[in-house]
């Protein structure tokens, strides 16, 4: 017993050292590597301004805005996203991880079905890719990929038909996760397209209201006998303001106390418009990612 | 009648603990006291999951021998290497609680990557078939292959990340308290060794005969 005491407080002290040393060598490093993650990796990343992002400049107008549409429609009926992107340099990197990368960045599918597809073509690499999301892999199979790429994609685009390969394989992705009819309705349904948006501010308000009344009456409970000065039996003076307990209701001290408690107001006001700032944020017109992930299903290719 | 039970004095005395121990338990667990427990949760799902890529190779490679032996049975040595390499990469498992021991893992990774050389030397061996480069189950077979060692490597990748925030969070402060004064059996996970290049999968060089 006694040894143990002698060790815990020899312990208590070399942890007291050491601990100095090594938060400041871990803050330190921490932030150098997430300084050195984001600027490497953030940096290179394309943003998802669309269901075709075609940075690479190869797809005419007249196809990306089709190809926008059915993509659209198709997410309408079974909620899986699938997007189009082409890049003009891999800048070194293999198309797997930045495929890989690029779908987590921007978490295509939605959040519990993982059911996105991202179809990415690396122009001055002449690589093609489609990552399929962990969803979906069991739909569109590692096969049904690798003969996608093979069968539409590099024909057209060694005759240098950018747009019409990409719009084939983006028809023949739709018709094999179209095969199984029952289970695209399935996800449809358990992932409607509008579920939790309007619902969002409404929530808000009413949680910052009850939070205030909850919280603000609680408080002028019992915070004035704590901290307040007591002036007479059952009465307080706190913040300026005079509390009355035990008598019922009476007209200006009451008053009083409930202003003190709708002051909160200053911090409740605060939450509310970040809460109504986000929701809109996030249902307000752009297209984003619903939350998927990917663990590198899909295939590859080169033409 | 609340007011007057408010008013006696050992009401007050008790209502600041209670008060103070409202506030500060829900603190304890914003404070980090589940940082490394879930940390470390977070990487051994991500170890399962490299698992789970490794064993779905494994699954494959009957089917594909088979295919291979159908057009190319006198390339009796290299089917024979891989199905060596696998039976001997499925005797060595490392399970989520002995992620601690590096040897163990060494092991592990030595055997796999025993498996993958066996692997793409079968593929390249096989480029030398017309027969057996048009068989349809060996296209699929091939596409899968790729698939699988393209998810290996992201389920390394992950695991990699995974164990370095689960170290990170033994050895950093503010979690490195709770560490020192809680975790004291928690110990940093190993983590593959090799270097970033070769996380990725071979290339198998189609059309030139591998020496080894």
């Amino acid at each position: 017993m006694g040894g143990q005491g002698i060790d815990a407080s020899g312990f208590m002290r070399s942890a007291c050292t050491r601990f100095r040393t090594m938060a400041a060598a871990g803050l330190l490093a921490l932030a150098a590597m997430l300084f050195v993650s984001v600027a490497t990796l953030a940096a290179e990343l394309p943003a998802l301004t669309g269901r075709v992002v075609d940075n690479a400049g190869i797809i005419n107008d007249a196809a990306e805005a089709a190809l926008a549409q059915k993509l659209a429609d198709f997410e309408k009926k079974g909620s899986d996203q699938i997007v189009v992107a082409t890049i003009p340099s891999l800048e070194g990197e293999e198309i797997e991880p930045y495929a890989n990368r690029l779908f987590r960045f921007w978490k295509l599918g939605q959040a519990g079905e993982n059911n996105g597809v991202l179809l990415l073509v690396a122009k001055n690499d002449r690589k093609m890719r489609i990552e399929v999301g962990y969803g979906l892999e069991g739909t569109l199979t590692d096969l049904h990929t690798k003969l996608i790429i093979e069968n539409d994609m590099v024909p057209a685009f060694r005759a240098g038909d950018f747009s019409g390969g990409i719009s084939k394989a983006v028809d023949d992705m739709v018709m094999v996760l179209q095969g199984n009819p029952e289970e695209l309705e399935a996800r449809g349904k358990r992932n409607p397209a509008d579920n939790s948006t309007p619902m969002d501010p409404i929530v808000t308000i009413f949680l910052i209201l009850w939070a205030t009344m909850f919280f603000g009456g609680l408080a002028m409970a019992f915070l004035p006998p704590m901290f307040g000065t007591k002036l007479s039996p059952g009465v307080y003076k706190w913040l300026g303001m005079t509390f009355r307990y035990g008598r019922g209701p009476s007209g200006s001290s009451g008053g009083s106390g409930w202003t003190s408690g709708s002051s909160n107001s200053g911090w409740s006001s605060g939450s509310s418009s970040s809460g109504w700032s986000s929701g809109s944020s996030s249902s307000g017109g752009g297209f984003s990612g619903g939350g998927g992930s990917s663990g590198g299903g899909g295939s590859s290719g080169s033409w | 009648m609340l007011a007057q039970r408010l008013a006696s004095p050992s009401v007050f005395r008790t209502l600041p603990v209670f008060l103070m121990m409202a506030i500060l338990l829900p603190l304890l667990s914003g404070c980090g006291y589940n940082t490394i427990p879930t940390a470390e949760e977070n990487a051994k799902a991500a170890w399962s999951e490299v698992l789970n890529q490794y064993q779905r190779r494994t699954d494959l490679i009957p089917n594909l021998v088979e295919t291979v032996k159908g057009y190319a049975s006198h390339e009796k040595d290299t089917l024979e290497a891989v199905v060596a390499a696998r039976a001997k990469a499925t005797q060595i498992t490392v399970t989520p609680e002995t992620l601690k021991d590096p040897e163990a893992l060494k092991k592990f990774q030595d055997a796999q990557a025993g498996l993958t050389s066996a692997l793409s030397r079968l593929i390249a061996v096989s480029e030398a078939y017309p027969d057996l480069k048009a068989n349809q189950n060996f296209l699929a077979l091939q596409a899968q292959l790729e698939g699988t060692e393209n998810r290996i490597a992201v389920s390394r990748r992950d695991y990699i990340q995974a164990v370095k925030d689960y170290n990170l969070t033994l050895k950093t402060f503010p979690s490195v308290l709770w560490a020192t004064f809680w975790f004291r059996s928690n110990e940093p996970f190993a983590n593959f060794t090799i270097e970033e290049d070769k996380m990725q999968p071979p290339k198998v060089d189609f059309g030139t005969k591998q020496g080894g």
